[in-house]
């Protein structure tokens, strides 16, 4: 019967001589290298990013459940403020939906002496993405593990923010190496916690309840958890349905069973789909609408989280 | 017929040497139901009489077991390798998927790429699928080590293709025309796209709204010139189907949504069907 192990991580002490490792393609590379030294683009990242008042990861786990879209919208609404500076940080690497969905879509990274400029949709609100760096939106990035990992680290490393609030990450959907290297390379730096996104049935909570098992594992607090796609109001008849059904008590019950916050419930809006293929904040279309009060809601309850939690303290264990 | 391009003594030991067709259910994007489309396709070829088998490469968020209510099954080995799971006394249906091998089905499988692509290597190479028509390959959204380790280690066995999933919208469509790139880079032929969650038509009132917009999914498929193969409506009895593992198309046939996927189904099947008659001839 196979026992499924987890892999020590390429960067381990025990990179290559666990039990996990036999078998691995990658095991003679991790066995013979020379003693770890500790990586120094975690002490490099640390310092870019100590101008960082909060970073805040969007994890789901399971695809399609509306990271991109919560994290835009997240965004948007963290900079309602003009005074308040935001950073959006899109870690997808095979599937960049931020350009588009924050409408940048065809902008270009420009190069200065401090770095990588973000990309600016307004004067506090900057954006990084692979997707920038695309010539062509047909371009696929064809890459495996390593590669993705180190633009992970230039992302990390080389992005001149400035001074910011929120920096908003915003990652693929699994438990692979985008999420140890974002974990590992900002073990440092500090996270204040994740915000994870679910809809409310049982195939999604499935992949749920492994990444918040994933945060516990590398002692990453969980801002909560936010129920998308939860219900659909007919525009015509104003009936309600419930697309994707909780049938196993929704995100609330599992939260509750998991021991993390609940955000709360965001409905199933066409209004949100469109805006973010035009790449508009949808609190500023539709502002009066349920989902943006629902939206708004959530948004507070992330910056009371972010504003009771100092990130000073928040030094991640590294993936052991 | 899939066979392996080694010698004809080794092609004995081939577990995949009784697979007919092989097919992909591809994406780029998460959450467009490719493991529903994998599983409703793999149903609808089986009411055709076909033996199918279906493996789950999503390492990550396996979500076929409980497509057909087989959570915690075991998996058990023989001589030859893995024997897959059998949900039916027939054993027209067979699965692979890594949820069968998780101790826990909370438990995270927090790999990096390269034990990923060990475990797709013995996923392709080592389960004793016997006699197949279709072995249907789920894949996890992107274009990362899943994707490659598995077009690398079918290649051999000639697939005939993939099928390309979609939502309409457009935030959708711009990571699968990256999937669409991949696969003319990998010279892996592409069966066509459909648009699944295409309309939602409301119970109360019948009037249908498109939650996730309309028509992209068509689009694409003209712009990469490619067969569009079809719409697949936002089903709620689906939905309902997938979350207690019941089977969908056998159990409404008759349903909108069963008969796009019938379609797509007979689609394959005309393909295996000419790539059988150009073999034989």
């Amino acid at each position: 019967m196979t026992v499924i192990t987890d892999c020590p991580g390429t960067d381990s002490e025990d990179a290559g001589k666990t039990s996990a490792c036999q078998g691995c393609p990658n095991q003679a590379v991790c066995a013979s290298a020379l003693p770890k030294a500790p990586d120094p683009a975690v002490e490099e990242i640390r310092e870019r990013l100590s101008s960082v008042k909060h970073k805040l990861l969007v994890l789901s786990g399971k695809g399609g459940v509306g990271k991109s879209t919560v994290t835009a919208q997240l965004a948007f609404g963290l900079a309602r403020h003009e005074d308040t500076q935001v950073g959006v940080l899109d870690v997808d690497i095979c599937g960049p939906s931020i350009p588009r969905v924050m409408g940048l879509e065809g902008e270009q990274v420009h190069q200065s002496g401090s770095g990588w400029s973000p990309v600016y949709v307004e004067d506090n609100l900057g954006v990084m993405s692979v997707g920038f760096l695309l010539a062509s939106p047909d371009d696929a990035v064809i890459w495996r593990g390593p590669k993705k990992n180190g633009l992970i680290k230039q992302f990390l490393r080389d992005v001149d923010w400035g001074e910011l609030d929120y920096l908003v990450v915003d990652t693929p959907p699994g438990t692979s190496d985008e999420h140890l290297s974002i974990v590992q390379y900002l073990s440092s730096a500090g996270l204040d916690g994740a915000v994870i996104v679910t809809t409310p049935q049982e195939v999604s909570l499935l992949d749920v309840r492994k990444e918040i098992n994933f945060c516990k594992k590398v002692h990453l607090p969980v801002v909560g958890v936010v129920e998308n796609m939860s219900g659909f109001i007919c525009p015509s008849c104003q009936g309600e349905s419930q697309i994707f059904p909780p049938t196993t008590g929704g995100a609330e019950k599992m939260a509750a069973d998991m021991g993390v916050p609940f955000l709360g419930k965001l409905p199933l809006d066409p209004r949100i789909g469109k805006c973010c293929d035009e790449g508009k904040s949808f609190l500023s279309v539709e502002p009066e609408s349920l989902a943006a009060k629902a939206y708004k809601e959530v948004i507070q309850r992330v910056e009371e989280f972010c504003s009771s939690h100092s990130n000073k303290e928040n030094v991640l264990n590294p993936v052991e | 017929m899939a066979t392996s391009s080694k010698a004809d003594g080794a092609a004995d030991l081939d577990n995949m040497s009784g697979v007919r067709h092989v097919v992909l259910i591809l994406s780029g994007k998460g959450g467009v139901g490719k493991s529903t489309v994998a599983a409703q396709l793999a149903l609808a070829l089986r009411q055709a009489g076909k033996k199918v088998g279906i493996l789950d490469v999503d390492l990550c968020g396996p979500s076929i077991p409980r497509m057909f209510d087989v959570e915690g099954h075991d998996v058990h080995q023989c001589p030859g390798g893995w024997v897959p799971v059998y949900p039916d006394q027939d054993q027209r249906l067979a699965l692979m998927s890594i949820g069968f091998l998780l101790q826990n089905r909370d438990d995270a499988v927090v790999w990096r790429g390269p034990k990923k692509n060990a475990m797709i290597k013995q996923f392709i190479g080592d389960v004793v699928w016997g006699e197949l028509d279709y072995l249907i390959i789920d894949t996890p959204p992107g274009t990362s080590d899943e994707h490659i380790s598995v077009v690398e280690n079918v290649r051999q066995y000639h697939p005939d293709g993939a099928v390309l999933v979609t939502t309409p919208q457009g935030v959708a469509v711009g990571d699968v025309r990256r999937e669409l790139t991949f696969c003319r880079k990998t010279k892996l032929p592409v069966l066509g796209v459909i648009e699944n969650m295409s309309g939602f038509v409301c119970p109360h009132c019948t009037e249908c709204t498109n939650v996730f917009s309309k028509g992209g999914g068509e689009a694409l498929a003209n712009q990469f010139n490619v067969p569009f193969l079809g719409c697949v409506p936002l089903d709620p009895q689906l939905t309902r189907s997938l979350e207690e593992g019941q089977r969908f198309v056998d159990a409404f046939p008759t349903s909108t949504t069963a008969q796009a996927i019938g379609r797509v189904a007979q689609t394959l099947l005309q393909t295996g069907g000419q790539q059988e008659t150009m073999e034989t001839s």
